[in-house]
């Protein structure tokens, strides 16, 4: 196993705040809108740098959505801020007509997704919003582990021609991937190599992955893990030359078990190559208040969850 | 042989010296337009149609400075949303007679493998269709978008929409009607189709709109009431004088109260045409009530 350590540990959605000054700088057009969340989603160095491209909404998000796709009417490139739940579930009608169907180039940036927002509850702890995005015809959809790959995403999508579904979270989490990565939308990254398993890990869960990487190494199971970033479109081929190899699959992330990265898996392996498949995901069901920790274990999306499901997979492998 | 109004020329209209009768031809002929393609496909929306064909006619015909050679981002154009994407019919028929396509196209509407989809979309790449509108509410928000970004360019043209007063029942209306007064969005233009009348109904019965003046007064726009319009002496003068009132720190709204139907008599001040085709003999009796103008599609 491949060694992963950190130094720092920090949100993903503070990347997106470095990425997005950071895409502000290199591109005249890139604009920022929000939804009464400035300070959640870490747009502050923004605005103070480019106050005039900069709009707050109120809280208003459909209006927000369908702001950001009259401003590409004219060249700008817009960033719309809000949590992940009011960024999808709450304004799918908007994204659908006004932003895919009209193929407007938005880039809908969601934090405190998925379970570890914590202690708000299920209100506010959306775990569809990857299932909802992906079902739209030509959005794609991110999700990004660590503060340097949420920045690198960020930047990447500024540059990218259509609609994006950028998902981040908000939690302080190890970074492990470089500062000065090149992030390729739909290029899947080969965390480490091995022969037993293939772990498709997403967003926060590629670091569960890899602690749980580590204690199966002690085990004598050697897992391949791959940092799944880009969800649509799925890379089809780095999935299906691991499989090719491990004959067996877990998928790891934070958001319902149905509809999400799991399932984009699921058929991909149903078409090409048929092996035995375990998901690490919610249950189909909601969250609850808690700290981000709690909720991960009792919601099995840990490290230990993980090596459970390898556990399962590799005895029906057959191993 | 039908013909535009514009053949060949760009930068069409804007204070053009087009004089009303011309308009009131062309009105004519964009009537016969909506009712032969509603008939066409035996499906769509001849109602809402009928009342806002002089409004869109006076826009792209007298009004509006635009490109009929269309392009998406309308640098230094005036840029029309229609939110209330049903009336697709009038909103097809202005593009093709004002040179944005050809208007044989009109005989595709709602048929198959057409870009002229029941509702307005972008994604058939049709000229003129800048953003997918038919599922209501979603038009002001993306016109103060396209507004925005014209302040950002410093491109002083306008921005217009369309709304079905029945329309103004979504929420996401006043979402906006509340951002662009705050935002002093006032190079933007919204006029509500005042019909009276929705699918189930009169608005009154259905979900009374109250006392709309006063409500988009308080929310801080600079609102114009024109009784009849239907009348193309009155149309224009009512955007003439909308155009005079942009620039002043407000965005302007226009109340226009239309007669749905308007122009085919047995069709008129009902919403039982809202959303109903016309059968052979309904179409050669609407048919005989509107001058061909400008040559049939």
């Amino acid at each position: 196993m491949k060694k992963y350590t950190y130094t720092d540990k920090k949100d993903t959605r503070s990347g997106f705040g470095a990425g997005l000054l950071e895409a502000g700088k290199r591109n005249p057009n890139v604009v920022a809108l929000c939804a009464d969340l400035v300070g959640s989603l870490k747009m502050d160095a923004f605005i103070k740098e480019f106050p005039e491209r900069f709009q707050q909404i109120g809280i208003a998000e459909a209006n927000m959505i369908g702001i950001a796709a009259g401003m590409t009417i004219g060249g700008k490139v817009p960033f719309t801020g809000t949590f992940a739940n009011f960024s999808t579930g709450r304004v799918y009608d908007q994204i659908r007509q006004s932003v895919a169907y009209s193929d407007k180039n938005v880039k809908i940036c969601a934090s405190h997704a998925g379970l570890t927002l914590g202690e708000d509850g299920a209100t506010h702890q959306i775990l569809e919003d990857i299932g909802l995005m992906k079902m739209l015809p030509g959005m794609t959809v991110i999700n990004p582990c660590d503060y340097n790959q949420t920045k690198a995403a960020t930047i990447a999508i500024a540059d990218h021609h259509g609609p994006v579904y950028l998902r981040f979270g908000r939690p302080v989490v190890p970074i492990f991937t470089d500062a000065d990565q090149k992030f390729e939308i739909g290029k899947a990254w080969v965390v480490n190599e091995g022969v037993d398993v293939s772990i498709f890990a997403t967003g926060h869960l590629v670091w569960e992955a890899i602690k749980a990487g580590e204690k199966l190494a002690e085990m004598g199971i050697d897992a391949e893990i791959i940092n799944i970033h880009t969800i649509k479109p799925l890379d089809e081929e780095a999935i299906l030359k691991s499989v090719a190899k491990t004959r067996c699959v877990v998928s790891a992330e934070e958001h319902n078990r149905l509809g999400g990265l799991g399932d984009s898996i699921a058929q991909v392996l149903i078409k090409h190559d048929p092996v035995p498949m375990e998901y690490v995901a919610v249950n189909d069901s909601f969250g609850e208040s808690g700290t981000p920790d709690q909720l991960m274990k009792k919601y099995g999306l840990d490290d230990e969850n993980i090596i459970k499901a390898v556990q399962k997979v590799l005895q029906r492998k057959g191993k | 042989m039908s013909t535009t109004v514009y053949p060949n020329e760009t930068k069409a209209a804007a204070g053009s010296n087009i004089d009303t009768e011309k308009l009131k031809e062309v009105a004519s002929q964009v009537r016969r337009d909506i009712v032969r393609m509603v008939h066409g496909c035996q499906s769509g929306h001849p109602g809402g149609s009928l009342g806002c064909t002089d409004f869109l006619v006076a826009l792209y015909f007298k009004i509006m400075k635009h490109d009929p050679a269309f392009h998406m981002d309308a640098v230094g154009e005036d840029v029309f949303f229609l939110s209330n994407g049903h009336i697709s019919p009038v909103f097809y028929s202005v593009l093709a007679r004002s040179g944005y396509f050809d208007a044989k196209e009109l005989a595709t509407f709602r048929k198959l493998d057409s870009r002229l989809q029941g509702h307005p979309t972008t994604h058939e790449h049709l000229p003129g269709v800048r953003i997918a509108s038919g599922s209501l509410g979603q038009g002001l928000s993306v016109a103060i978008g396209c507004a925005l970004a014209k302040k950002l360019n410093k491109d002083n043209s306008l921005v217009f929409t369309l709304h079905g007063d029945g329309e103004l029942q979504e929420g996401q209306i006043w979402e906006a009607a509340m951002f662009a007064p705050h935002n002093k969005v006032d190079n933007l233009i919204a006029t509500v189709d005042y019909n009276g009348q929705q699918i189930d109904g009169p608005t009154d019965k259905v979900l009374s709109l109250g006392n709309l003046k006063a409500k988009w007064e308080a929310f801080g726009w600079d609102v114009i009431e024109a009784e009849h319009g239907n009348n193309m002496e009155e149309v224009v003068k009512t955007l003439e004088l909308a155009k005079s009132r942009t620039g002043q720190g407000k965005p302007v709204c226009i109340l226009l109260k239309t007669a749905m139907g308007a122009g085919v008599d047995f069709m008129m001040g009902s919403h039982k045409w809202h959303g109903v085709a016309p059968n052979d003999e309904q179409l050669a009796a609407a048919l005989a009530q509107l001058p061909e103008t400008l040559g049939d599609y």
